[in-house]
């Protein structure tokens, strides 16, 4: 695998050979494909490594491959204001078992967005301190952002609760 | 013994102890605000912990405005996307317009003609200023100053006007495409702009004097929602919030897109992380987005008519006598009305610095003509949460300074 002159890479390819599956720089954004068991240590190295230095989690979301094995695919987006560099980790998830480790414990803004990931995709934030619904109410049933939901498919909230 | 109603998901947060200094010992009691409070601007309600007038707790429950924008977005094609972001911010429509069409350009590796990137970065911060100034009026507003809100309001008519007469709509604008803007600028434009640009400066004159040095304004903002350097990285917060605390961050210096590199502004970083840094942050950010106008208007005037859409044919239709009499471009034709341009597949971020921050789109495609996934990395969603650690302790009061200049916009939190 190649590191494509990213810091970020070369250090992932250095410390966790076995759990990097795939390296791609694809229109510049530096992009890692890693194994789901290790992204808690993965995301500690690159949070804390000199050099590194990615203090902002920017973004969590997910992405529903439907018909491919595993199913889903979290992606994270990390920027450092220091070095003014970014990388992107993904990780694939399977419908069976949809949970991944929560990152709350490294940086607190991932909370918001991993309870809209839960929200929309269904998929549990493991050690996640909250993981309460967001956008949708607490009543609402499945998660209308993966792609077996119907987009027609309508649950209105109607009159007052009890 | 006081009565404990935790917040949900919570542990009760420990009654304070009974101390006989303390003037009143009251019951913490649960106070819920909104989700459409008239002290508010944006629908999020606010269940707040209150012991007396200070905050122990807060929760801060969005969603209100929720209306599956990603999902709507993955049953059309990229073309018919793009009104979407526009309702996103609908303060600042061009600039969601412009985050999502670069993140398709990007995919897709389109160059664009100059002419274009200067309309649309003036239309972009047009927008921001629009925003600014809704976000500093309404503040006042919601702290009693009905004066100073008029003169926001009518500096914002005037951007709004401007963006009228450059792409035809008001609030939701519609003007930017994949490959290029919806049209150049009509006769008589740049006569106009600076027409208004002067008049915005007196109103913004106006509101400096009548509300920056206020005795009743500066109590309420200083040392209010105050955020450190080092909580704004943990939790990710960008835009005035963040520049405020004193990281100078904005990705039109960090990461130039459009022609930013060849502009010259400045970036007003504070010190103290408080509200009122906030609004000084806010007010010369205006002034910046003023000068970055006059700067594209002369180059625009400089450069003389040109093409403003690029020529790709995977996302432009071909010239009309072509169509009529050929049978490649009448193809092409039939193919761009009944499919819509086809997007090569892979996937992209791309962020760009609106004015509540970092706006960023993610998109991914799979090479056919509709997305497989837009995801709008809202500012708005991500600044919000660490009020909740801003207001701890703080007086109820506070919220409302607080939230103003967090700015949440319901739109494109909830999306």
């Amino acid at each position: 695998m190649e590191n494509f002159g990213s810091p970020a890479l070369r250090r992932l390819l250095e410390f966790f050979p076995s759990q990097v599956e795939a390296t791609h720089a694809k229109l510049g954004d530096a992009t890692a494909q890693v194994a789901r068991a290790s992204l808690l240590e993965i995301m500690r190295l690159l949070r804390d490594e000199p050099g590194l230095d990615f203090e902002m989690l920017t973004d969590v979301t997910a992405v529903d491959y439907l018909g491919q094995e595993p199913r889903f695919e979290i992606v994270y987006h990390l920027y450092s204001v220091k070095r003014n560099h970014r990388v992107r980790v993904n990780s694939r998830v399977p419908e069976q078992d949809p949970e991944i480790a929560s990152l709350v414990p490294l940086w607190p803004s991932a909370d918001w967005m991993e309870r809209e990931v839960w929200d929309l995709y269904g998929i549990r934030f493991r050690g996640h301190p909250d993981l309460r619904r967001i956008l949708l109410y607490e009543e609402f049933e499945g998660h209308p952002l993966r792609k077996d939901y119907p987009k027609e498919k309508r649950q209105p909230l109607v009159g007052p609760r009890n | 013994m006081a009565m404990r109603l935790p917040l949900p998901g919570r542990e009760p947060a420990p009654l304070l102890p009974d101390d006989f200094e303390r003037d009143l010992h009251v019951e913490h009691q649960l106070l819920n605000m909104g989700p459409s409070h008239p002290a508010t601007h944006g629908t999020v309600k606010f269940l707040i912990e209150l012991d007396g007038e200070n905050i122990i707790d807060l929760d801060i429950q969005v969603g209100y405005l929720h209306r599956g924008f990603e999902k709507e977005c993955e049953s059309g094609t990229w073309y018919q996307a793009i009104p979407y972001p526009d309702r996103l911010n609908y303060n600042s429509a061009i600039l969601a317009n412009l985050g999502y069409v670069l993140a398709v350009e990007k995919l897709l590796g389109l160059e664009l003609p100059e002419r274009c990137q200067w309309l649309r970065t003036l239309g972009g911060e047009l927008s921001r200023m629009g925003d600014h100034l809704t976000r500093c009026g309404a503040a006042c507003l919601e702290l009693a100053a009905m004066t100073p809100f008029l003169y926001g309001i009518e500096a914002r008519e005037l951007t709004w006007d401007l963006q009228e007469m450059l792409c035809g709509a008001r609030v939701t604008s519609n003007y930017i495409r994949i490959g290029g803007v919806k049209h150049d600028l009509v006769p008589g434009f740049p006569e106009k702009c600076r027409d208004g640009i002067a008049k915005i400066r007196a109103l913004l004159r106006d509101f400096d004097d009548v509300v920056t040095g206020n005795r009743i304004f500066v109590d309420r903002l200083r040392g209010t929602g105050v955020i450190s350097k080092e909580d704004c990285l943990r939790w990710a917060v960008t835009g005035p919030i963040a520049r405020s605390a004193g990281i100078p961050l904005d990705l039109r210096k960090q990461a130039p897109y459009l022609v930013y590199d060849q502009l010259d502004f400045d970036i007003p970083v504070g010190e103290v992380g408080d509200n009122y840094d906030r609004y000084l942050v806010c007010v010369e950010e205006m002034h910046q987005s003023l000068r970055i106008i006059e700067q594209c208007l002369a180059k625009l005037e400089k450069l003389g008519p040109g093409p403003v859409n690029t020529l790709d044919p995977r996302v432009r239709w071909p010239a009309k006598g072509r169509v009529f009499n050929r049978m490649e471009e009448l193809i092409q034709q039939f193919k761009s009305v009944t499919e819509g341009p086809r997007v090569p597949a892979g996937e992209a971020y791309l962020a760009i610095e609106s004015a509540n921050g970092e706006l960023g789109f993610y998109v991914v495609s799979d090479g056919s003509a509709v997305p497989v996934k837009v995801r709008c990395r809202p500012p708005s969603f991500i600044n919000l949460p660490p009020m909740r650690k801003m207001l701890k302790g703080a007086l109820l009061a506070d919220l409302i300074p607080t939230f103003d200049f967090i700015n949440m916009v319901g739109g494109e939190c909830d999306r």
